[in-house]
Formats: C-alpha cells, structure tokens, sequence
C-alpha cells in the first residue's frame, strides 16, 4: 500500500475529490508506465484533490477478488461516484480523463 | 508424512493402478456424476482443462457445479468455482435445491466461490492491459484451499465485458496453458455459438475433452442430451446420452451399458389367477421374467396387472405400481368392483403406487425416477400400467430404448415386470404399439371377441418363452370375485363366448337332460318287463303246482286202484278155491 504523499491535499471536505486506486501486478513494463501516466495525468488536472494508491496484487493477492480485478493495470476512481474503472497502461490520456470525468469539468 | 500418506490417499489410487496394471492410461478425475464417468471410461482427463458447452439452461452450470461438489465431498479434491455469470449467492440458491450445500463447504474450506463481475459501462480502456488480474485471483483461490478442480463458468462473459477481444484471445490461451501447468483438472464452459460449439471459438483452446449438452424438444417434451465430442488420449462413448437433473443432481443414462447377462430364475410367480397359471405351464411366470398384457380398450389389462400385485402382496412380496393412466385412488376403486382389495397391502407397506402422467416429464427422467423408486421400495413385481402412454408423436424409438432399459435393469434386479400395452383399434394385434416384444418373455393378448351383438373378453398366450404354455383361447370374464378364465365354444360359426356361450351350453344342459331322461325310461321299461315276466312266471308256476298236486293224487288214486284190483284177483282166488301154492303164497308173506 503506497500511499502517494505528494499532495497532502488540504481541502478535504471538497465535492469533487478523488480517491483512486491502481492495480498492478508486479513492476512490468505496462505497471511502470500506467503508474507514471496516471501520476501525470492526476498533477495535471487534479493537483491537490486526489488521493492515489498504487496496489501490487503480488503483494496482496487477496485484494484482486475484493475489488474485483480482472485485468491489469486497473485503475478505479472510487470517489466522487459513479465508481468507474479504467483498464490498460493509461497510456490514452484521453480515455482516462474521459473516463475519471474529469473531462467535462476541465 | 510418507506412511500415513498411502492411507489418507486411499481415493485417487484406483486411478494410479491402471497406469501400474495394463497399458499406461489417461489419468482421469472421477466426476461422481452418476453415468458421466462410465462413458468418459473414468471421468475428465486429469490436470487438464475440459470445454463444456451447450446453449442457455441445458446444465452446463450444474454439471460443472457437480464436478467440484462430488469432487469435494467424495474424491477428497477441493475446488475453485469461478463464476463470470451468476452471483455467489444465486449459485449457492439455485445448487441448494439439488442438496449441495455450498456455504458448509465453503466454511469448510473445500470450495471457493468467486464470482467475476464486470460491468461494461463502468470499465474504460485505455492502452494495453492482460489478465493478469484473473490468474492471481485464481492462483490466490486455488493456493488457498489447495483445490485440484477449477471451474470457469462461462468465461466467454468477458468477451462482451471487456474491450479488445485480440488481447483477450491470446489472454485465455495463456489461462488454459496455465490451468494446465497448474496441474488442475478444469471445466470451461461456454455458451453455443452460430455454427461453433462455443460463441467465441474456446473448442480452439480447450482441445483435450469437449462435452457438448444440449436440450431438445419434441412434441413439447424437452429431453436434456450429453456428447463428448472429443477426448484426447482415452476412449469415451461417442453416443449422444440423454441426461437429466433431478433432486439428485445429474445423471446420464448410457443406453447400452448393460449387457446381456441377466442370470434366469426356474423359480415361477403366480399370476394371481388359477386358470391362467395353469394356462402358462400350470404355474405362472417366472420370477424375474418380464410379462406383457396387451389389448384393445377395455379387456382387463389393468385387472390382471392388480391380480399379479395382489399375488405378490399375499407371498408377501412388495409390489410397485407405476400408473400413468390412473391415480391409486381410482385403481382401487375400481380394483375393489372385481373382488380385488389392494387397500390393506398398501397400508402393510407392500404395495406402492407411483402415478404420474406421461407428459409431466420426459423419458429419461421417468426412467430415472422408476430406477429410483425401484431401488428405494426394493420390489419383487413391478407393474407399468399402461407402457403405450409414453408414445406421443413418433418418439416410438425412444421409448424402446427406454423399454430396453427398464427391462434391463428389472432383469438384472430379478424382478418381475408386469406391463401393459394398450393396442389401438385396428392395428394388427399381436403388433403391440411399443415394439417390445423381443424384450418380453410372457405375452398374453386380451382381445375383444365380438359377435351375437355383444362384446367379450378373450385371453391367449402370444408367447411365453421357456415353458409350455396353452394355445386356447379362454374367455376371460372379469367378476365380482376376480378374473375367470373359462373355456370358450368352438364350433362351426367359429368362437362362441359370453351369452352365445350360455346359449350353448344350456343347450349341452338340455340334451344331456333329455339323454338323461330316455335312460331313466328305459330303465324303468326293462324294470316293468322284468315285473310282467316275473308275474307270468308266478302264474305259471302255481298253475303247474296245482296240476302237479293233481297228477300226484291221480297217481295214488290209480296206484290204490291197482292195488285194490290185485286184492281182488287173489280174494277172487281164494274164493273160488286155487291151488295150495296159490294159499301157500297167500300166506308165505304173512
């Protein structure tokens, strides 16, 4: 469990805070560039009001069948609802900010 | 950990002799699915995933749920049941009602229930992903029971669930290699595709044992049918097997598993009517032999079947009686208008009715049921009344492989099968509807005699194999105290039976009255003749007595006559003085 300390994120009673969770298995080459897309992409346009965990179901086998994991890496936005996954290295920015629904708000 | 081993691993040893035996064998992972194994020659092939596939509720589910349950309970191998369709809770409702209860198991450690749930609107896609996901799941649900079975329930969902069906294709290919180097024997199953077994081509991945199920319906009855298309490396039956789920679980009825090798019982039954033991070689069927009572409507099939079970319940036997035409209810009702009380047998417990209509199920499961009920009650007799129910449309086929079944089992079983075949108004006779007759051994023909404007019953023995049986006819009265076999005339107008019957013999009575009577007339003639001649006789005789005794006097008369004339000679001599010898002589006798 990483928790991403960068953004300490002040406003913590703000709407539109995200919580997100990315699964990885193992430091392959799709788990290296989805965590460095995904860091990207949420400084880019959620600087200060995100909170992202970066999971290695090696580590935590357990977690794939609690959180529903079928493919890797997944990223799920489990705030604000709907919760939304996203699947694949993130490497479409387009298609991730689309589908964190950041796309319409920026 | 090397000596107890052996023991503990007592199950899977079977498996391992064959292999040390004869010929080196496919090691095989026994299903406990009642038939499954015996036409997969011992069950899925071991550590290798099976395809299972067939369209929507022909069973794929259940027999793949069967797999891991027996597998758990029985073989000693727990398993992972991965369900990309149903929820864990609806799986464990809908297995419940077959006796499988999956949260003790689950508790129990032997099978892990996951359910897959994707949901298409919520998943994005955004460069290249893999499964990953999936096979640390599984690896974390296997490793976690130590389970040897796998079951993938429809993973073909995630082709409509995920995006990118090229990466999928090459994802699951990785899964079953896995699967394989996991060492755990799998069952895939897959929806059927338009002109494929599966929608989205699994038979290319899972190549080792394809099933196939399928439901099939004809003349509104569906019958569940089982195929194993292909199995690598074994022998398997090639058939298609109907099968059916029932409380249970699944079983699969291969049809020619039974051989010819019934042992023959001498010892013979009654049939609960005296004359017709006797027409069947003076003592009945013999036990364990199978029987058939055809008929048009009407002649008393049914009355004979409830003379047979009624035998059977006063040996003290126990009889089972499968109607599908009447309800217990009517048939002893109606049993009790001709004399035949089953009432008591069945609160002794002796007698059981099974009545169901024909239609409530296909053929299989009235199979499976029968051979259930058969093996609970534990019967002697077992009556199915009537066989002909069964054929609706042109399923004749199929009911003679049922027939044969049924017949095979009984046999094995030695018991004795009593049916009774209802044949149609104008077909041939001995044509019975259900063309069993090379499986029966005893056949008797209830036909209706018809002539002088009535209608009578008539009763022959077709055939009955291994005994000398009677080629009469015999009318067969149905009376208030049972069946009767009675002899039936046979004259120049051809069979006489019922009133042209009594006719006739009231006619026998008459002239055997009158030859009676002119006996007695001559008789009584002769007796008055002898009375006559015995008079004249007497007659004559005292007439005789009274000329005797007159002769007898006239004879003194003329002896004292002659007497008197000699006295007087010598009177007259002395008289007139004779010689001296004369006097001499007169008086020398003085």
């Amino acid at each position: 469990m990483k928790t991403n300390p960068t953004q300490p994120a002040p406003p913590k009673a703000e709407a539109n805070r995200y919580v997100l969770q990315l699964f990885v298995a193992g430091q392959t080459p799709k788990s290296v560039h989805a965590i460095n897309n995904i860091k990207k992409i949420c400084e880019e346009n959620l600087q200060g009001r995100y909170e992202l965990e970066v999971i290695d179901l090696y580590q935590q086998p357990q977690l794939a069948q609690g959180d529903q994991i079928i493919a890797v890496p997944t990223l799920i936005k489990k705030l604000p609802l709907p919760l939304r996954r996203i699947i694949g290295d993130l490497s479409n920015t387009e298609r991730v900010l689309v589908g964190l629904d950041i796309r319409n708000e920026a | 950990m090397t000596k107890p081993k052996p023991a503990a691993k007592s199950k899977p040893a079977p498996k391992a002799k064959p292999t040390s035996k004869s010929r080196p064998q496919l090691l095989k992972s026994p299903t406990g699915i009642q038939g499954l194994d015996e036409i997969t020659g011992g069950g899925l092939p071991k550590g290798r995933p099976t395809l299972v596939c067939g369209g929507a509720g022909c069973g794929k589910t259940l027999l793949a749920m069967e797999f891991l349950v027996r597998g758990a309970t029985q073989f000693g191998e727990p398993g992972v049941f991965m369900a990309f369709e149903e929820t864990t809770k609806d799986l464990t409702q809908n297995v419940a009602s077959l006796g499988f209860d999956l949260n003790d198991l689950i508790a129990r450690k032997k099978i892990v229930l996951d359910f897959v749930y994707i949901e298409r609107s919520e998943i994005e896609e955004s460069g290249e992903y893999d499964l990953e996901g999936l096979f640390i799941r599984l690896g974390h649900a296997i490793d976690s029971i130590g389970a040897k079975r796998v079951v993938l329930d429809t993973i073909e969902s995630l082709f409509s669930g995920l995006p990118n069906p090229a990466i999928l294709r090459a994802e699951l290919r990785r899964l079953f290699r896995w699967l394989k180097d996991k060492g755990v024997t799998a069952i895939v199953t897959g929806e059927r595709g338009d002109g494929t077994l599966t929608r989205q081509g699994l038979e290319e991945y899972i190549s080792d044992c394809v099933i196939v199920l399928d439901q099939r319906v004809s003349d509104l009855i569906s019958s569940r049918l089982l195929r194993i298309i292909k199995y690598r490396g074994s022998l398997h039956g090639t058939n298609e097997y109907p099968f059916l789920i029932d409380e249970n679980g699944i079983s699969v009825l291969p049809i020619t598993s039974l051989g010819l090798q019934h042992i023959a019982s001498n010892k013979r039954v009654s049939t609960g009517v005296a004359r017709l033991d006797a027409m069947l070689g003076g003592a009945g069927y013999y036990r364990g032999s199978s029987v058939l009572i055809s008929g048009t409507a009407g002649t008393g099939k049914s009355s004979l079947a409830a003379h047979f079970a009624e035998a059977a319940c006063r040996r003290g036997e126990r009889a089972l009686y499968f109607a599908f035409e009447e309800s217990p209810a009517e048939i002893m009702r109606n049993m009790h208008s001709i004399g035949i009380n089953l009432e008591p047998w069945v609160q002794k417990g002796l007698l059981q009715f099974h009545a169901t209509r024909p239609t409530i199920f296909g053929l299989e499961r009235h199979l499976t049921t029968m051979r259930k009920a058969v093996n609970d009650f534990k019967p002697q007799v077992v009556i199915v009344d009537p066989l002909n129910s069964f054929i609706i449309g042109n399923n004749v086929t199929e009911v003679q492989f049922m027939l044969t079944r049924l017949v095979d089992f009984l046999k094995t079983k030695q018991i004795t099968g009593l049916f009774t075949s209802l044949t149609s108004g104008g077909s041939a006779l001995d044509q019975s509807e259900v063309s069993v007759s090379s499986l029966i051994d005893t056949w008797l023909l209830l036909r209706a005699i018809e002539s002088g404007g009535e209608r009578n019953r008539g009763l022959f023995i077709l055939k009955s194999r291994g005994m000398a049986h009677s080629n009469q006819i015999r009318e067969f009265l149905l009376t208030d105290h049972g069946a009767e076999l009675r002899d039936v005339y046979v004259g120049p107008e051809g069979v006489l039976s019922g009133s042209a019957r009594l006719t006739q013999e009231a006619q026998k009575q008459a002239a055997l009255m009158i030859r009676d009577q002119e006996v007695e007339l001559r008789r009584i003639e002769l007796e008055r003749k002898r009375t006559t001649l015995e008079a004249q006789i007497a007659v004559l005789r005292a007439e005789f007595a009274v000329q005797e005794i007159a002769s007898v006097k006239i004879i003194g008369q003329e002896k004292a006559e002659e007497a008197q004339l000699a006295q007087g000679r010598v009177d007259m001599g002395l008289s007139r003085k004779e010689d001296a010898t004369a006097s001499k002589r007169k008086s020398g006798p003085k």
